[in-house]
């Protein structure tokens, strides 16, 4: 009985440290001003004001940050689940000359670090007019090797019997596709589309890179710039930070199960 | 069997069209991911053989090939030794550091006394979901010397003021701290994962022996957590090499170049000064330390793989 309340102790501890940081940011971006830069530091902010988020609002134009990420992130998780799960089926499912080794190409080429890629990729990007576009953040994650991946270990699991069977009734090959295998693979899709969702809204390196003009930036890119020319604004810059990780926290809290199965399915297979 | 017959040979017939469309299914995606990803990294590697500038940028018949000069040049560039001490320093300090740490809490977690198993994962977890730029953001004020929660934290239990991201011994600890409350929950869950594959006859086994608590750790537990461990030290040690966005944020490298990672010296060499040829060669240095570690870790995959 005491070891049990030990451990919940010691649990319960550790769950209030880690959970500080985050508490904090929205206590601060809900105090007045310079409240958060005085001593002893409050935790709790005197008298709670949204003056923050309506200057972010009104004054520094977030919402226009906000409405790029939002773009950029739900377009780019559109194509490549698309993409990636076409590919994945195509690995998993069709014999052709070549799959095998094209297949282990494609995971030998995922110790390349993106950052590798970044300065020939700008200057390729450059030349076809597509920095400071959204095209340009795009592009860079139209389909990726992890993905096409774990879509190909899932639709393994997929007896041939039901495409041979969906063949003979005379379905086209994208019919099949489209009609018997996504819907199969719905778990599997829902995990990539948060992994991917999550990664791009997050994404810093290359969005900081191609998006050269301060209307195009996404709020990662947005909120360390302007972290640059604010530093005294502890309070606004907590509700630039609110506005930029709620977004995903939400995300990641209504759809976790499929989020933290996905770690492991990498984990054991990768 | 009649219909047998039929799918075989109308399968004949269809073999040339089935592997049509499976190129046709492949090349979405296979195309974007040559185009711009694996061609770029062989282009890199030619990059980082030239004296390629910002007069190359506006025509790339500016550029020459130099050999092996860039790579020379990095060898007497105190910035760049910088740079890797301080990522080495990360890496192996910080790395360490968050997998002993998941460790610990995926024990704790995966007890079977623990309850509430699902709303402390969540808790643990969240860091890892967060904006890295955000967290950045937050913790600069964390880390303030006067107004940050963390030495008031620390007052309480009698410790002076640090000054985290001014002073040059401390900026670098500061960076491990964040690295691992923001990564400890993602190792954690593959340490659970790997925990609950030990089967329970072991540690029955164990106990019939006379194990107490610890002997079951070190002889069953640790034994088989090894490749996940493994595992996750690899993946941990490539992640942190790649450390950029906290000293950007935070410190823009400082306080005297002690948070000047690789990756960010290879940005400001390439992005701000348009030093694309050294850039790249800077860039060629950490891909070959990750594809190091990336050897070690298949070599221990393939080798536990045969043992068990």
């Amino acid at each position: 009985m005491t070891r049990r309340m030990a451990l919940h102790i010691a649990m319960a501890v550790i769950a209030g440290l880690t959970l500080i940081p985050g508490l904090w940011m929205v206590s601060a971006s809900l105090m007045p001003a310079g409240e958060a830069s005085s001593f002893p530091p409050p935790f709790l902010p005197s008298r709670v004001t949204f003056e923050h988020y309506a200057e972010l609002f009104t004054r520094l134009e977030i919402s226009r940050y906000l409405l790029n990420s939002i773009i950029i992130s739900t377009v780019v998780t559109a194509i490549s689940l698309l993409f990636n799960s076409m590919a994945g089926y195509a690995f998993a499912k069709y014999r052709f000359a070549g799959r095998d080794k094209m297949f282990r190409f494609l995971i030998a080429e995922m110790v390349i670090p993106a950052q590798v890629t970044t300065l020939p990729l700008f200057l390729l990007l450059n030349k076809l007019g597509l920095v400071n576009t959204y095209a340009g953040v795009i592009v860079a994650g139209m389909a990726t090797i992890y993905g096409i991946f774990l879509i190909r270990q899932f639709a393994l699991s997929i007896p041939d019997s039901l495409i041979e069977a969906a063949r003979i009734d005379g379905a086209s090959e994208f019919r099949i596709y489209w009609s018997v295998i996504l819907p199969l693979c719905k778990p599997i899709m829902v995990t990539l589309a948060i992994f991917t969702f999550l990664t791009v809204w997050n994404d810093f390196f290359w969005p900081l890179i191609v998006l050269t003009d301060d209307s195009m930036y996404t709020l990662p890119v947005a909120l360390a710039i302007l972290s640059g020319e604010h530093v005294r604004d502890t309070e606004l810059m907590m509700a630039g930070s609110v506005i930029t990780v709620l977004p995903v926290l939400v995300l990641f809290i209504a759809l976790q199960r499929y989020y933290i199965q996905g770690i492991m399915m990498g984990s054991v297979k990768g | 069997m009649g219909s047998h017959n039929i799918v075989r040979t109308s399968r004949k017939r269809d073999t040339t069209h089935i592997r049509n469309t499976a190129y046709l299914f492949l090349a979405p995606a296979l195309l974007p991911i040559l185009v711009f990803f694996f061609l770029p990294a062989l282009a890199a590697f030619v990059l980082s053989f030239t004296d390629f500038d910002i007069y190359s940028l506006g025509d790339f018949r500016n550029a020459r090939f130099v050999g092996l000069k860039n790579y020379l040049q990095l060898f007497d560039d105190p910035l760049f030794a910088k740079s890797m001490v301080n990522t080495f320093y990360y890496v192996l300090v910080g790395g360490p550091l968050s997998v002993a740490v998941s460790l610990g809490m995926a024990l704790l977690l995966n007890s079977k006394l623990a309850r509430f198993k699902g709303f402390f994962r969540t808790v643990y977890f969240a860091p890892v979901v967060t904006t890295l730029v955000a967290v950045a953001v937050v913790w600069r004020y964390l880390y303030h010397p006067r107004f940050g929660l963390l030495n008031y934290g620390l007052s309480l239990v009698g410790i002076d003021p640090i000054d985290w991201l001014g002073d040059p011994t401390w900026a670098m600890p500061a960076m491990i701290l964040l690295s691992v409350w923001k990564s400890f929950g993602y190792n954690m869950i593959i340490f659970v994962a790997g925990l609950q594959s030990i089967p329970e006859e072991l540690y029955e086994a164990a106990r019939i022996d006379g194990a107490n608590a610890w002997q079951q750790f070190t002889r069953v537990t640790a034994p088989m957590l090894l490749p996940t461990a493994f595992f996750v030290g690899i993946i941990t040690m490539i992640n942190n090499f790649q450390l950029f966005a906290e000293p950007y944020v935070m410190t823009q490298g400082g306080p005297l170049n002690s948070t000047l990672s690789v990756v960010l010296l290879m940005y400001q060499q390439g992005f701000r000064w348009w030093n694309m040829g050294y850039s790249a060669a800077i860039a060629f240095v950490l891909f070959a330390i990750i594809l190091a570690g990336s050897l070690i870790q298949a070599a221990f995959q393939k080798r536990s793989a045969l043992t068990t």
